[in-house]
């Protein structure tokens, strides 16, 4: 079942590609990017880890192939990330949120929504970490030179 | 050596394009404060919001300021500003040549016909059902759904004045297209069809570029574009709630 999820991913993904009108080229490097993402979150969940530590887990990983990518077609990374994440963002939880709330049923609401804000806070977490590690290890480089 | 007010001109609108086309915040600062570097101008800075972007070229000399009023995301404009900001640093670009690039960039048609766009939105609806455990009964209508609120969005924009009312009625149209189907006994599970479907719509980007930006202590376009993702969120949800009070 895995092979479905990945390939419908892949497909949302670049499709997010064209919506957002990334470069003709990069199209299916988004979806590629997407699909891992998803495929790696999807596991995690299925090995009963949390969705939050797992959907951390994706965006790092998504952000760490949107850098390496940028750096080889030396592009914004953003181009790669934007499309990669968007299978991961809360859609879902957001939407039975939504739901709880015209139903009146207000404290299944605030714990869907919370749900839904610890997501999207570890994704931004996740892109924010790979940043900070690709910052760090350019500092490492430059002093490396700098020593010899 | 270059004419200050040209290397003014050319940041701000470097920032104009940047900003408007979903950049990040910290990127459209660093990219204009390392245009004026280049040209020698180390003491330039640059505050960038969502709304507005301030920018002086030295401590002394007059803030600029420009206004951002509309938001979307391109980014093949992303990426060809950013060439033009490779070229202008590794000194390939006079400022006269940049500043026309830049304006040809931000004028430029976009590189997907609206045909296109719309089969990507129609088949995204559908893959994101199948990726939210939807099945494949679910696919089809899904897709007849989210095409059809995409549609509604792109015209309905141009429309109204205010964003929110366009993406409100989208919703609206979304959630009626999903139930009548349903009820019609096309499809499964309506829940899944109707997720699917809104996706295209929902502010994704914005909602994990607010939480970044507001970790990278960008406060004031934090908060700014999560005001965007909220109200953006709240109108779609109201068009589907108000169909789930109707169906």
């Amino acid at each position: 079942m895995l092979i479905e999820y990945a390939i419908a991913s892949f497909f949302a993904s670049a499709a997010f590609g064209i919506i957002y009108q990334a470069p003709r080229n990069t199209i299916i490097k988004c979806g590629l990017v997407g699909m891992i993402g998803w495929v790696i979150y999807i596991s995690l969940v299925w090995e009963e880890v949390d969705s939050v530590p797992a959907t951390l887990i994706a965006s790092f990983v998504i952000a760490v192939v949107s850098q390496v990518l940028a750096r080889i077609y030396k592009t914004p990374m953003i181009i790669f990330s934007v499309p990669g994440i968007i299978p991961l963002v809360p859609g879902s939880l957001a939407y039975d949120a939504m739901r709880s709330f015209v139903q009146n049923d207000y404290s299944v609401a605030i714990s869907i929504a919370a749900k839904a804000f610890m997501i999207s806070g570890a994704i931004a977490f996740g892109l924010v970490f790979s940043e900070v590690l690709n910052q760090i290890m350019k500092k490492m480089r430059q002093t490396k030179a700098q020593v010899r | 050596m270059e004419r200050t007010e040209d290397l003014i001109e050319l940041c701000l609108l470097m920032g104009k394009i940047m900003q408007q086309n979903g950049a990040e915040t910290y990127r459209v600062e660093d990219t204009m404060t390392r245009i004026a570097q280049s040209f020698g101008r180390d003491e330039a800075q640059s505050y960038v919001t969502p709304t507005g972007i301030l920018f002086t070229i030295s401590p002394g000399a007059p803030a600029k300021l420009v206004r951002v009023s509309a938001r979307e995301t391109n980014l093949e404009k992303v990426k060809l500003a950013n060439n033009v900001s490779r070229n202008i640093t590794s000194g390939e670009m006079s400022t006269h040549v940049a500043y026309k690039e830049l304006r040809k960039i931000e004028t430029s048609p976009t590189d997907y016909t609206i045909l296109m766009q719309i089969i990507a939105a129609t088949l995204a609806s559908g893959f994101f059902t199948l990726m939210f455990q939807g099945s494949w009964y679910d696919f089809l209508p899904a897709c007849i759904a989210g095409g059809l609120g995409f549609i509604a969005l792109m015209n309905f924009i141009r429309l109204f004045e205010i964003k929110f009312v366009a993406e409100f009625v989208a919703s609206l149209l979304i959630g009626f297209t999903a139930f009548s189907l349903f009820s019609l006994g096309i499809g499964k599970e309506v829940d899944k069809i109707v997720v699917g479907s809104i996706m295209p719509l929902v502010p994704g980007l914005l909602i994990t570029n607010a939480v970044r930006d507001l970790m990278a202590g960008h406060l004031i376009s934090g908060l700014a574009k999560g005001a965007e993702a909220f109200l953006t969120a709240f109108a779609i949800g109201a068009g589907i709630a108000v169909m789930f009070a109707l169906f």
